[in-house]
């Protein structure tokens, strides 16, 4: 056969056979979809999103404003009620609970994305740098990470909220740089796995550089790993917000994060006021769980080795 | 009455997307002492059969119909009267020696529960026989083994110990799920041979699952031939051999290379001028050994002094057993390894002296093919994007549709559907990501393919129609091979010259012809008659060279003189090569009688 | 074994260096000094006070005293807030409480999340499996400062068994509270991580030849897949111990209980450096050891590692 023939007959094939291959993103997606908890974190989660994007359309009250008429007695008429507009009640200043509800899962979604995002970011170069280097680098990178990991994290953020005064920009490099640690090990242990893997090398062998390698083969092949543990790292970061928060370091008045809300909430219950603790817990750890699902479902799909 | 008579089984698989068939009900007999070969390709259902059975299936997995072995059937026997039988009267042995061990038990401890759970027998007693039985699978220095972890066992050593477990109760039926298919040749010849000893001795049945003729010409008695989940011919090894009656029993014969073929495919003599001239190449790894506090760095000698060349459109073949040093000799000669000493000299050019820029040049002439399909593929890039790669780095001028005729064209020729190129590794078959490695290395037509175990993880009879395609390739683009691998007959079918290589040196190097015919080496000789040939009359009455003891680690002092033992007094002394006729260099040994004796 | 645990011990040690010059160091980048931060004083007596606690010499110096007597005499300094007070007097008044609370929460911890994590992946699939998995997704969202104070209204007010704080001594009545309140998430997180290890092991093939010797489940299960599956688990232990120690801070705070987590709060809301600083060297160097005894115990899981 000639080559022109060859070449006709490929693009009348063409024409008609063009199949679309399933990539492993579209495996994954798949995978997750039938995972019926993890769906069902999905839509809980959007529902709780869609919470804070619309529910100040709804709220009567400003989450600054004191209802004065009621402050005096929020124990005995500051519950929740529909029609003086309180829909989750009073919280213990007479300020509307719906409200400082809605700002405070707003702000702990923000804390943990932002959060998570620059742990990923610093974690997932750092490791990949460490593992794709290797050798004596790689060697005192990871001792770095060790003695760091050896410090109680915690301990850390509140140094320096304290010594460097209590900021929002502060919490997030208090948690960005704590979170990152574990993120850079796991980054690495892949890199270094991937390094080895027969696929790089027979990129090494058509001649493709080392730059180039980590681009279009490194990091597409790392995204999985990186995206279930970004997505486990976020409900992390806001339960460490949370506690931060209960210590009175986290965001500070008239800001209010979940944590802060349900800390107070705590701190009140003795009082009878119930509704202070539960609608922000309630919120709290139906964001929680959700993104603990999501994860979970993540792992499963993008990983399934034991499926 | 037959020892096991089997009816009807049939094995369903509930997966993602609906139940899925494996085995499709099949019916067969075990006599008592009778070795029945089930023989057939990966996916075929042949292990599921046994391990229904044996209670093994995955959680997924249902079995239906019946397994009576002596009157009772397996299936439907409730777990603890099943627990008795199964691992005292009926005992297994897998493939994978290496994970197939408890990691955190010792041997006489995964011995000793058999004894305890079977038996009833502890203590004394129970050491006693287990010493008994690791004496009589051979393994050297029983009393200290016993007490060893499976890691600081070597992978036959480790199948020696399965087999002992299996033998501990004097089964009546020993299933044998592809028993030797991760050994090196040698070692699977003498696991074979104690199988064949203990069946002969014992009066046990064995149940050999294997997906190797010449494994099956060896052992077998009585021969089922699966496909698809069925049982498509039964008969004795006798008859199978000969007069196969399917057509897919004939294929699978025939797609076995034999090592004593009269003359293998002709080979034209198409040998041009030297284009790669290797010199004296060695390649050392520091190797870190956990030794006092602060651990100790040794060199590994992966490869220790290597010559050989290689002419326009010959292939070299290179075999050796695991840890020889072959692929680690490919890769420095791609200097993907950078070689410790010595020099590969490239069409008149010195490859080690060259800088990044200059290499990256050379690579479109250097490609490489790899063992494992899935694994040389990035599994997030479609196969047209990895087979078009080397184009971007080589040609960047094309435009996307060139490079895209370019590769479909490849596709073609290698004998993938264009309505392939969107796909992904994971939804092909072995065999053609094979071809797709194969396509991405030709896309340049380069001088040089290295294929490292190219057709090793395939089935016999996608091999064959790989090892075809190479050939065709290479009577159209001309390109030079160095061919990889630890299965001489393969090595036989498609080689002009053969170098044997035993821990990082050469042995033997000559024509394919002499190397068979003649072999000078007692390494060399060892080897081929390790090999099995698909053919039970053949197999069966030939006799066997073997060399004593186990292959050593290149880290073992002296490893390198087990060939040459009146030389051991001078340590570091290494075996010399010599010309012993034109073309064929065999390394300084002594004589077989003195090596035997040893 | 002998040679790891040494190998182990030389590399803890400068590690424990490293934290503790990291740690003074930051301690003080800090702006300003513990007594600035009070009402003005005279130069003079600043000067005086600083002079008497060596604050007048060149950093390096000070450095190297706090270094000499934390190593040679295991001697803190005294605090900076309460004249009277050392830190060693501190460490030695709270230690015992927090360890005794601390070591009791931790067994239970294991214990109980081991227990729970191996049904699961026995029963996997199944009510129980899903009850598991599904509490230790809650309780691990559910913040500790959340359920000491649910702890309280439950059995110290509605039903009036336990004491609502207090120490005591250490009798058992006041222990319970601290100990679920402190062991609750990390149970959770034990369970799930032990669930799937396990089932990933119940996958291996060395399970596969130990259920072909007829061997019953139980022996399977607690002979071979048990020491493997405790792997990870032994893994997590270490940021687990660093957990509970965080945690500790809200026991203290909420039962009273006399712990060194509230002179640690206290410590830094008061800018007590010298507190801080003993107190967070205290916890790293407990990490550490900590880190070390986790990884002998994984030596002992992975006859590997033994050489």
């Amino acid at each position: 056969m000639t080559q022109e023939t060859r070449m006709d007959r490929i693009a009348e094939h063409l024409t008609d056979t063009e199949v679309k291959g399933r990539s492993l993103w579209l495996d994954a997606a798949r995978r997750f979809r039938r995972n019926k908890a993890a769906v069902g974190a999905v839509i809980a989660l959007l529902l709780v999103i869609a919470f804070v994007l619309i529910g100040p359309a709804f709220a009567r009250w400003s989450n600054e404003e004191i209802d004065w008429t009621l402050m005096g007695d929020v124990a005995g008429q500051g519950m929740p009620n529909v029609e003086n507009g309180h829909f989750f009640g009073l919280d213990e200043l007479g300020r509307d609970l719906y409200a400082r509800v809605i700002q405070a899962t707003g702000t702990s979604l923000v804390v943990g994305v932002i959060g998570a995002f620059v742990s990923v970011v610093i974690g997932t170069l750092y490791g990949a740098v460490a593992g794709f280097v290797g050798g004596r680098t790689d060697n005192l990178m990871m001792r770095a990470v060790d003695i760091l990991l050896a410090v109680p994290s915690m301990f850390v953020i509140i140094l320096l909220l304290v010594m460097f005064g209590r900021s929002f920009y502060m919490l997030f490099v208090g948690i960005g740089l704590v979170s990152w640690l574990e993120m850079s090990r796991i980054v690495r242990g892949q890199t270094l796995s991937l390094r080895h893997r027969e696929f790089i090398e027979a990129a090494r062998a058509a001649g493709v550089g080392t730059t180039t390698i980590i681009l279009r083969h490194i990091v597409p092949n790392l995204l999985g790993v990186v995206v279930v543990y970004a997505s486990l790292l976020v409900p992390q970061i806001i339960l460490t917000e949370s506690f931060i928060s209960f210590l009175g370091l986290g965001v500070q008045e008239p800001a209010t994060s979940l944590g802060a809300l349900i800390s107070a909430g705590a701190a009140t219950i003795t009082y009878g006021t119930v509704w202070q603790l539960a609608f922000p817990l309630v919120f709290f750890l139906v964001t929680i769980v959700s993104m603990f699902f999501i994860g979970d479902g993540l792992r499963d799909a993008l990983d399934p080795k034991d499926r | 009455m037959a020892l096991v008579e089997a009816r009807d089984l049939k094995v369903t698989f509930q997966t993602g997307d609906g139940p899925v068939e494996a085995v499709k009900g099949v019916s067969f007999d075990i006599a008592a002492g009778e070795c029945l070969g089930i023989v057939g390709e990966s996916g075929s259902g042949k292990s599921q059969t046994m391990m229904a059975a044996m209670g093994l299936l995955a959680r997924n997995g249902r079995a239906s119909g019946s397994f009576r072995f002596d009157g009772q059937d397996l299936l439907t026997l409730p777990a603890h009267e099943a627990g008795k039988i199964r691992g005292a009267d009926v005992s297994m042995i897998f493939q994978d020696p290496l994970t197939a061990l408890t990691p955190h038990l010792t041997v006489g401890q995964q011995l000793g529960e058999v004894l305890a759970h079977h038996k009833g027998l502890k203590g004394a007693e129970a050491r006693r026989i287990s010493l008994d039985w690791l004496d009589r699978v051979r393994i050297s220095d029983a009393a200290r083994r016993i007490a060893q972890y499976p890691h600081e066992l070597s992978g036959g050593m480790r199948q020696r110990v399965m087999i002992a477990m299996a033998m501990l109760c004097s089964p009546r039926l020993l299933i044998a799920d592809e028993p030797t298919t991760a050994l090196d040749v040698t070692v699977q010849a003498e696991i074979l041979d104690l199988m064949a000893a203990l069946q002969r001795e014992e009066g046990t049945a064995i149940a050999l699952i294997t997906h190797d003729m010449g494994v099956v010409a060896r052992m077998c008695d009585r021969i089922q031939v699966m496909r698809h989940g069925a049982y498509v011919e039964e008969g004795t090894a006798a008859q199978i051999f000969a007069a196969p009656r399917e057509d897919y029993t004939r294929k699978l014969i025939d797609a076995m290379p034999r090592i004593d073929a009269p003359e293998g495919p002709a080979r034209t003599d198409a040998r041009g001028q030297q284009i790669l001239d290797v010199r004296d190449v060695k390649v050392h790894f520091p190797i870190k050994l956990q030794q006092g506090i602060f651990g100790r760095t040794v060199d590994l000698k992966a490869v220790d002094g290597v010559s050989f060349d290689l002419r326009a459109g010959e292939t070299l073949g290179i075999v050796g057993e695991s840890g020889c040093g072959k692929s680690t000799l490919a890769r420095a000669v791609l200097q993907l390894i950078p070689p410790t000493a010595g020099a590969v000299s490239w069409l008149g050019t010195d490859l080690t002296s060259l800088d990044a820029g200059a290499l990256k040049k050379q690579r479109r002439d250097l490609q490489i093919v790899f063992q494992d399909p899935l694994a040389s593929l990035d599994p997030r890039m479609t196969i047209a994007q990895s087979i078009g790669e080397p184009l971007k780095t080589f040609q960047p001028g094309l435009t996307r549709s060139e490079r895209r005729a370019k590769v479909l064209a490849m596709m073609d020729r290698v004998g993938l559907p264009a309505s392939m190129q969107n796909r992904y590794p994971h939804e092909l078959s072995g065999g053609q990501n094979q071809r797709v490695g194969i396509a991405r290395a030709m896309i340049n037509t380069p001088k040089l393919i290295v294929c490292d175990e190219a057709v090793s993880a395939l089935d016999v009879s996608i091999q064959a129609q790989v090892l075809d395609l190479l050939r065709e390739l290479q009577a159209e683009f001309g390109m030079a091979m160095l061919f990889i691998s630890h299965d001489l007959a393969v090595v036989r079918e498609i080689s002009h010259r053969i170098l044997v290589l035993y821990l990082g040196r050469v042995v033997e190097f000559a024509d394919r012809n002499r190397i068979y015919e003649s072999p000078l080496h007692p390494y060399t000789q060892a080897l081929i008659s390790a090999v099995p040939i698909p053919d039970p009359g053949v197999e069966r009455s030939r006799t066997r060279l073997r060399l004593p003891g186990e292959l050593p680690s290149p880290l073992t002092p002296g490893a390198q003189l087990r060939f040459l033992p009146s030389r051991r007094a001078d340590t570091g002394y290494l075996p010399r090569l010599s010309e012993a006729a034109p073309g064929h260099y065999v390394a300084e040994h002594d004589s077989l009688e003195t090596i035997l004796a040893q | 074994m002998l040679n790891y645990i040494l190998r182990r011990l030389l590399i803890a040690i400068p590690t424990l260096l490293v934290l503790i010059v990291v740690c003074f160091l930051l301690m003080h980048a800090a702006p300003g000094s513990p007594f600035t931060s009070e009402r003005a004083l005279p130069p003079q007596v600043l000067a005086n006070i600083e002079a008497r606690y060596g604050l007048d010499k060149p950093l390096v110096f000070q450095m190297w005293d706090y270094l000499v007597n934390v190593v040679t005499r295991f001697d803190f300094g005294p605090s900076f807030v309460y004249r009277d007070r050392t830190v060693n007097g501190i460490i030695s008044q709270g230690f015992p409480v927090t360890l005794t609370y601390g070591t009791l929460s931790f067994i239970v911890a294991v214990i109980v999340g081991v227990s729970l994590g191996v049904a699961a992946a026995l029963r996997q699939n199944t009510w129980l499996d899903y009850l598991a998995v599904g509490t230790s997704f809650s309780a691990q969202a559910l913040p500790n400062f959340v359920m000491a104070p649910i702890l309280v209204i439950i059995f110290t007010w509605k039903l009036g068994w336990l004491p609502g704080g207090g120490w005591n001594g250490g009798a058992w009545p006041y222990l319970v509270m601290p100990v679920i309140a402190l062991s609750t998430s990390f149970m959770a997180s034990i369970a799930r991580i032990t669930r799937s290890s396990m089932l990933e092991v119940l996958n291996a093939n060395f399970i596969r030849t130990a259920r072909a010797k007829g061997l019953p489940a139980r022996t399977v299960v607690w002979r071979h897949a048990m020491k493997p599956t405790m792997m990870p688990v032994v893994s997590y232990l270490g940021p687990a111990f660093v957990g509970m120690i965080t945690g500790s801070v809200v026991i203290d705070m909420y039962f009273s209980t006399g712990g060194i987590g509230l002179f640690y709060v206290n410590s830094a809301l008061n800018r007590d450096y010298s507190v801080m600083l003993g107190l967070t060297i205290l916890y790293g160097a407990l990490t550490i050891v900590f880190n070390l005894i986790t990884d002998i115990a994984y030596a002992w899981l992975d006859p590997k590692i033994r050489y």
